[in-house]
Order: C-alpha cells, then structure tokens, then sequence
C-alpha cells in the first residue's frame, strides 16, 4: 500500500532536551493512524514538524514520495491541541481568512464554507463573533475550519475534547466520511476507546523514541497473553478447580454469570494451544462460556510503556 | 507573497474596526479643535466686556488723550473733583484715571495715579501709560519747538538677519521654525512607536491567549505572520493620522471662517492701543518677522526632512514594533510585559530628552552621537535635520540604522518563532537567550 506520508529518523532538541530521537513511521493512503504517547513524549513536537511550524534537527519528512515543501502546507489539514479563534471576529470572515491562507481562492471559500455550515446546520453563525459562541460552538468552526479545503492530509490533535457525546458523535462520522473520501488522517488522542473505534494503524511514542508500531490488528495479535475466559456449570466446584489447578495456571474472573459455577481466567503456556483447553475442560464440565483475552489499546499502551520503563 | 498581502488586510482592518480606534480617531481631532475654540471663546468673552474708566484730569492738557475704543469707554469727571469721582467710580466703573494739577510739562507724568475696585489689568494700565507717554512727549517737543514730522523722519528701527557662510539666512524666529519642524516630526515618531508597537505586542498575545497561533502558522511561516502585523498595524496607524491631519486641518478652516476676524483682532492683544501704534508695531516686529519666517520656511531643508522622516519613520518603527512583537510572543499576558517594557522604552524617552538639548546645541558631541545611534537616531537625527546636518552624517546614521534594523528583526522573528508556541512560562532574560538558539 502507498504510504501518504513517511517520516524518516527524525530527531530534535530543544537545548539539551530530546524532543524526538530517531522516529520513523509511515502512514498508508486512506488509513485512520492513532498517534498515541503519554503528554510530553513527543507527538506534538512530531505533529508540529509535518506541519512544518518547526524543523527537524536530521531525517526527513515525506509527503506523496516528495520531500516536505513550504507548498505542502496546503495538502494538510491541521486540528492542534491547543486550538482557538479570534475571539473579536466574526465566524464567516474568520473562516474565510483562514481557508483563503489555506490558498482557496474567495470564491471557493464561500461556496466550501456555505456547504459546511449547512451541514453542520450552523448557517445563522456566520455574522456572529467567536465569544458570543459557547465552546462546543467554535469548535465545530474550528473543525470546518480544518477540513474545508479538503486536504490529502488530516491531522487531528485531541479532536473530541469540548464536545458533548451527540456532537463527538457527529465529529466522529465526518472523521470517517472524510476518511472514506480519500483521505488520511493521523488522530492523536489520549481516549483509547477511539482508538480502539475508529484507528487502523497505530504509532506509540513514549520519552522521545518510537516504541511500537503498526496495524492495530497486528499489534494485538502480538501483544496475545494466550490468556482465555471460561464459565463452567458443574455439580461439584472444589473437585473442578483442583483438577484444573492442577494442569493450568488460573485466576479467578471478575465476573460471574447466573447459570454459572466457576468463571476462570486460564493462562495458557506457549506449547498449550486453545484447543487442548477445549478438550480438557469438555471431559470435567459443562462449558457455557469461552473467549479469548483480546488485549486492549488501553493495555498495550500501559504494557509498551511499562516496559519501556 | 499572497499570504503577506492577506495577514496584513486582516491585521489593518481588525484594527480599524475596532471601537477604540474609531472612537479616537474621530474624537482626537473634534477635541483638539474644541479647546482651540473654546480659548478663542475665552479671549473673545473676556474683550467683549466694556470697560468704562473715569478720568479726572486736573492739568486739563491730557483729557483728549481718553478717546473711547471698542473695549473701553471713558468718561470725564473732573468736574465732580477726585473725592466724588472715587465714590462714584467705586460704585459704577472700572478705574479712575487721576492726574493732578501740575503747572510745568516736565513734572506732569509725575503723580499720576489709577484707582479700581479690584487689581487692575497690566493691559489696561500699560495702555493708559502708553497713550499718556505719548501724549506728554508731544506736547514736550511742541515746547521744545521741534518740528515732530522732522522726530519721526529721524526714527530708525535696526533688526539684525543673520546668515551663514553658504548664504542662508537665519534668525531668531528661523530657530524656532527650526525647532518646531524637527521637534514636531521626531515627537510624531516616538508617538507613533509607543501606540502602534504597543498594539502590535497586544494583538500577539491576543493571538497567543486564543490560541489561533498555531492554526495560523500551520498555514504561514511566523515570519510572515509578524511582518503582516507590524505592517498591517502600521498602516492603520498612517491611516488615522492622515484622517487627523485632514479633518483637524478641515475644522481649523471651518472654526477661522466663524470666528475669524474677530478672532485675529482679538488674539493680538493689543484691543487698547490706537491705530497707529498698532501699525508702528506691526511694522517694526510682525511684518519683518513674518516675512523672514517665510523665508526660512522656504530655505527649510524640506526635501531632506521629508525623504529622512520617511526612512527613519520605517527604520525606527520596523525596529521597535519587532522589538514589541518578540515581546508579545515571549509572554503570556500583558501584565508580564513590565520587565521587557524599561529597555524597550529607555532609549525612546533618552531620544526626546537630547532632542531638547539638540535645540540649544544641534551640533554638540551628545547630539551627533545620538543621532547616529540606531535606538535613538529616528528621533534625534530628525531633530537635527532642520538645522543642517553634513550628509555623512545622515547616511551613516542611516546605514547603521538599516544595519541594526535586520539585526533586529532578525533577532525578534527568533523569539517570536519559539515564543509563540511557548505556554505557561515566565521567561527570563537567560530563557529568551536559549531560544534564539534553538
């Protein structure tokens, strides 16, 4: 698959502090990709430099195969963290400013930015400044904004934060739409439920290095306890959890079920595969439930940073 | 190219909507012309009075003197003796004129006196002098037997012009020119520093306090950004002095054409005297004068003056409002601007205040020195202009000026790039030093 952007061992300084050391990641054409880390590991020292607000000290940024260029600018759609509008101004020019710096022409801007506020159902904002809005307001300009010249490139730094669930909602599914459309998006955020929802691919930056990467799907396969669950129904419980003590490593589940006596979590070793368990427990006790441990974002991002202690 | 063009249309016209602006730069000019209008008012109010003087003239030889003017009546009451004329002057005039009785000429100025309820005007006593003084020397010389049309013809009045080696002429009233033209010009800078790099340095931390900056600077370099304001601001700045130049030019027009004659009357101040003093003293000060004054403002360095106001307006305001820029971006509020704001403002106020001894002595050393030195010269050196100033010395004042202008702008668009994205810090002088190394 083509990569929309490769970020080759880039490293920075800020004086003596390491920003980013060495990182590299790719981005596939069309894929939503989690830029995920701890606050200040990095990401935003990242973000800041596709965007080319600062430069890196050595490695090299690629966008489309071409080595980033002040023209770039254009193909990338930036939401910052730390984001905001002129307070004094009014929605309609302050859209208008920012998509004609974004090189549309004015009249391209009116029409993109008519579209938008009729989607979003905003229309009657246009004359009314920035402070009259509430905060969940701008930030719907503020993600129009973003988007309105529809670039290859989205970057979108903690975008849900300030919207209520009905607007994160709405977010989320143009997110999505704009995905379906053709283009990339880099999606940092520290809520790994969405990760886990909307994020193909995935990039984690702990303490300045890159220390884990690639398909979501992939890392979880690899980040496997070969742990499992299981609910057995049985008549006599002491003799069941001997014989299973016996020949497994256990430990008790959080949860439990009505028709339910014993509920397990089973680590399996590396020689012992799922089905040997199957069978095992299939001679001792009637099975009613079984599932594999899926590791979470939530837990390969603790584990990688724990291990990367 | 573009994206400059856009930021500064952003920039002028956020400034110009604002109410402040619009508020100021149309109250500055109604308010300036108010209190002119309300001096001539003044002036006017106080010489409409009538004043009525008594006069008791017991020599009987200088009555005719007291002939009523347009701000002062007189009235004879030596009849009545000085005792009565008291009373009744206490209760009705202004003042009472007395002059004894004196036989001979040569005593008669002697015992003179004027009496009035409150402290009388210097104008109204030194008028009364005047016209006596006159009257008595008439009369002396007509006792001499000289012929007084032979005393005027011999009356001469000397007033010394003054001129250089290279054939300007100067004067006393050259030198005021002088100093009205350069002072005028280097005070407008240093105003035009002080409010418009002020408002650059806000509308940073306003970008800065909002957040938007780095919306913006994914789209434009910083560079880009800070130019489009400095300049963006500026013109809003030349904008509103422009509107405050013609409209309060205008409204002078409009004010001279209501109370003009009165007005020019009035304000010379000299309501009591007789014609033909009045035109003696025209003659021998304000025609002279006015005509040297004219001629000064011709031989006036206009061209230089005018090309040097614009490039040490630019140099000088580019320096100071990045200089005001980099502090925007390196605070977070404007309260915390105070410890950046003493050695940005140092060296403008030392500006103004050689500027006064530039007046007395516009080529001394301390002049010279600090009309070539970049942080003051915007103001100083076009303080000295006027005066004639050797043009190696305006150029190397120039040339240092450009010089420490790229240095300058080098050195804030550093900090403003780094500043700008810097959030919950108070730096420090060391701090600012790290980032320019960044």
């Amino acid at each position: 698959m083509k990569n929309v952007l490769t970020v080759e061992s880039v490293s920075k300084t800020y004086g003596k502090y390491t920003a980013l050391n060495n990182v590299s990641i790719s981005v596939p054409k069309g894929s939503v990709f989690g830029l995920l880390g701890p606050n200040g590991a990095g990401k935003t020292s990242l973000i800041r430099i596709i965007n080319q607000i600062t430069l890196p000290d050595s490695g090299r940024i690629l966008l489309n195969g071409e080595n980033l260029q002040p023209h770039h600018v254009l193909d990338i759609g930036y939401l910052p963290e730390e984001r905001g509008l002129y307070k004094r101004m009014k929605v309609g020019d302050q859209a208008l400013y920012l998509a004609q710096l974004k090189g549309m022409s004015y009249a391209d801007a009116k029409k993109k930015l008519k579209y938008w506020f009729e989607k979003f159902e905003i229309t009657e904002w246009w004359h009314k400044k920035i402070e009259e809005l509430s905060k969940g307001m701008a930030q719907k300009v503020q993600f129009i904004v973003t988007v309105m010249h529809a670039p290859k490139l989205l970057i979108f730094d903690e975008p849900f934060s300030g919207f209520d669930p009905i607007n994160a909602n709405l977010i989320k599914d143009e997110i999505l739409k704009l995905r379906d459309e053709g283009a990339t998006i880099i999606f940092s955020t520290h809520r790994m439920e969405s990760v886990e929802e909307l994020c193909d691919y995935i990039a984690l930056i702990d303490k300045s290095n890159k220390i884990l990467d690639g398909k979501l799907n992939d890392i979880k396969q690899e980040f496997k306890t070969n742990q499992f669950e299981v609910g057995l129904a049985c008549e006599n419980k002491e003799v069941l959890l001997q014989d299973i003590n016996a020949q497994f490593l256990t430990q008790n589940s959080p949860t439990l079920s009505f028709n339910e006596d014993v509920r397990l979590l089973v680590n399996l070793k590396e020689e012992e595969s799922s089905k040997d368990l199957i069978q095992f427990l299939n001679n001792k006790a009637q099975i009613t439930h079984f599932t594999e441990i899926i590791p979470s974002a939530n837990d390969i991002f603790l584990k990688a940073v724990a291990n990367n202690e | 190219m573009n994206k400059l063009k856009l930021i500064i249309k952003r920039e002028f016209l956020a400034k110009v909507k604002n109410k402040s602006f619009i508020v100021m730069t149309i109250l500055s000019p109604l308010l300036m012309v108010g209190f002119i209008m309300l001096m001539l008012f003044l002036n006017e109010k106080n010489s409409e009075e009538i004043r009525t003087i008594a006069v008791v003239d017991e020599s009987e030889i200088l009555t005719s003197v007291f002939e009523d003017t347009e701000a002062t009546k007189y009235i004879n009451l030596t009849s009545l003796g000085l005792d009565e004329a008291k009373v009744k002057t206490e209760e009705l005039y202004y003042g009472l004129v007395y002059i004894p009785k004196n036989d001979s000429l040569k005593n008669l100025s002697e015992g003179i006196s004027f009496y009035s309820v409150d402290a009388p005007s210097i104008n109204v006593i030194s008028s009364i002098e005047h016209k006596l003084e006159r009257k008595i020397r008439d009369l002396k010389i007509e006792q001499l037997q000289v012929d007084i049309a032979q005393i005027k013809a011999a009356e001469t009045k000397v007033s010394i012009a003054s001129e250089n080696f290279t054939g300007e002429k100067s004067s006393k009233v050259g030198s005021i020119l002088r100093m009205i033209a350069g002072g005028g010009f280097g005070y407008l800078i240093f105003m035009f520093i002080i409010i418009y790099g002020t408002s650059v340095m806000r509308s940073v931390i306003e970008e800065k306090n909002s957040r938007i900056i780095e919306v913006i600077i994914s789209s434009v370099k910083p560079f880009q950004l800070m130019m489009g304001k400095i300049l963006g601001n500026a013109f809003a700045g030349i904008l509103q002095f422009v509107i405050w130049a013609i409209s309060a030019g205008l409204l002078m027009y409009l004010v001279s054409l209501i109370f003009g004659v009165e007005a020019t009357t009035s304000s010379t101040a000299m309501g009591q005297m007789n014609p033909e003093m009045m035109q003696q003293v025209q003659d021998s000060a304000s025609n002279n004068d006015l005509q040297i004054a004219f001629l000064e403002m011709k031989n006036l360095p206009i061209l230089t003056i005018f090309f040097s106001f614009i490039v040490y307006f630019l140099g000088g305001y580019l320096i100071y409002s990045s200089i005001y820029a980099a502090i925007g971006a390196a605070v977070d509020s404007e309260t915390d601007t105070q410890q950046f704001m003493l050695p940005v403002m140092l060296p403008l106020v030392i500006a103004i205040y050689v500027g006064f001894s530039v007046i007395e002595n516009p080529h001394g050393p301390i002049a010279v020195a600090f009309s070539l030195f970049p942080l003051t010269s915007p103001i100083v050196m076009l303080m000295r202009i006027p005066f004639g100033v050797p043009w190696w010395q305006i150029l190397t004042s120039m040339f240092l000026l450009i010089i420490t202008f790229i240095g300058i702008v080098w050195f804030a668009a550093k900090i403003y790039r780094i500043g700008i994205l810097m959030y919950g810090k108070k730096p420090s002088y060391k701090e600012l030093y790290k980032w320019l190394k960044y």
